[in-house]
């Protein structure tokens, strides 16, 4: 049998081209492996050969979603591989959508296989599960070996057209696909099973898991704007210059709330970015491009909104954790509600 | 963060660039925003010109605070 055909997908950081300065490059093609195709390519062993690599700007993906993707599918039209991968994407949140969302264009728009991996907090699983299969890896590329190890497996076996049987034994995040299959014994007597489990307070598997909604419902709106106290609240990390709470660059562990008072525009002499996920030169030229300072107080001198309130509240929501991300809003608007705020403005990069 | 800040009662309108992330966390106004890094701003534009820019923007979103909504909406416009 001749060697599946590998086309893989890479950030313009695994690609070797730069950091968050080069996050917009548009998508380029190489031949062979490059960066962490190497390990993939190791895997593989001989049956399989990475032919090329697409490398792509995180930013300039998830900014032009429409148009990268095309861009990139008839890239993938021309090589005509066997198998596409993207990532491992670890939980970087740009780098996880744009991996999720091509191989899902590759797959159902191609009809070529297509798999990707990455940390179950990025965004990307959530977004695509339920469209492909996504093998889950570490929070950061220190977890890569391990990361090629999962996939790779997973990948050939779907490029060969072989069966592939429930997330838990091949190990991607459910996709919500129910299977028919006979089970050995009938309904009732697997129901009273579990019963007795359940009594004894023994561990048990449920066959029919409910799905967990967390939805908050939409909040009433504003009567009106011109007596209203609007908060500006960021996870794009403005923080007065110099950064005195020390909020991390990534994966923040906490947020900070500092005062607005006698500021009718941020510039770059009072404050700066403290957000590693994207390229701080434009934040910091001008941090009213992040946190709309300026003209909220111009609207507030012409009255068209009541007052903007006297803190702002940020974080850096870069790779932070879900539930710190949760603790701190939590928090945040508890601040908020009693401090008289009527509504909020978030801004994210 | 739209989520539980929103908890509290308190209507958020969310200005971020990639509006599918903001819909599957569950923010319930979302206006879309520039880019990445200066949501809003363009650093290409004249200060004045990006000014008005960031202006219109702010105003979709106050304007997406003002109105009710039963699901999540993206401002456009």
């Amino acid at each position: 049998m001749s060697k599946i055909r590998v086309l893989h997908y890479i950030n313009q950081f695994f690609g070797g081209i730069g950091g968050e300065e080069k996050a917009d490059v548009p998508p380029s093609i190489r031949e062979g492996k490059v960066g962490p195709g190497m390990a993939l390519q190791g895997a593989f062993r001989d049956e399989a050969e990475i032919v090329s690599t697409i490398i792509c700007g995180d930013s300039y993906f998830n900014e032009n979603l429409d148009k990268a993707k095309e861009e990139i599918l008839q890239m993938v039209r021309e090589v005509s591989p066997d198998l596409f991968i993207a990532g491992p994407a670890f939980n970087a949140g740009r780098y996880g959508v744009a991996c999720a969302t091509i191989a899902t264009a590759v797959k159902e728009e191609l009809g070529i296989p297509a798999i990707t991996a990455m940390y179950e907090e990025n965004p990307g699983v959530d977004i695509f599960r339920k469209h492909l299969q996504i093998v889950p890896t570490a929070n950061s590329a220190a977890g890569m070996r391990q990361a090629v190890a999962d996939m790779v497996p997973l990948a050939l076996k779907l490029a060969r057209g072989e069966e592939i049987l429930g997330p838990e034994e091949e190990g991607y995040f459910p996709r919500g696909v129910r299977v028919n299959f006979f089970a050995e014994d009938r309904g009732s007597a697997r129901a009273v099973d579990m019963l007795l489990k359940k009594i004894k307070g023994e561990d048990f598997e449920t066959e029919f898991p409910m799905p967990v909604f967390d939805r908050v419902d939409p909040a009433a709106p504003l009567k009106d704007l011109s007596s209203a106290t609007i908060a500006l609240v960021t996870s794009g990390g403005i923080v007065p210059k110099g950064n005195p709470d020390h909020i991390e660059a990534s994966n923040a562990s906490k947020y900070g709330s500092y005062s607005l008072e006698g500021f009718m525009d941020l510039t770059s002499e009072t404050h700066e970015t403290a957000h590693g996920g994207y390229d701080p030169v434009y934040a910091n030229q001008d941090p009213d491009r992040v946190l709309p300072v300026d003209v909220l107080r111009e609207m507030e001198a012409a009255g068209e909104i009541g007052k903007l309130h006297e803190m702002f509240y940020t974080t850096v929501g870069n790779g932070t954790a879900v539930a710190s991300a949760k603790q701190f809003a939590t928090e945040i608007g508890q601040k908020l509600l009693s401090a008289g705020v009527d509504a909020v403005i978030l801004t994210s990069t | 963060m739209v989520k539980e800040i929103e908890r509290t009662g308190l209507p958020v309108v969310h200005i971020c660039t990639v509006v599918p992330i903001s819909l599957t966390v569950g923010a319930n106004r979302i206006v879309p925003a520039v880019a990445i890094p200066y949501p809003l701003g363009n650093p290409t534009l004249e200060h004045a010109e990006e000014k008005k820019l960031r202006a219109r923007l702010v105003k979709r979103a106050l304007n997406a605070l003002t109105q009710p909504v039963d699901s999540q909406t993206v401002f456009e416009k």
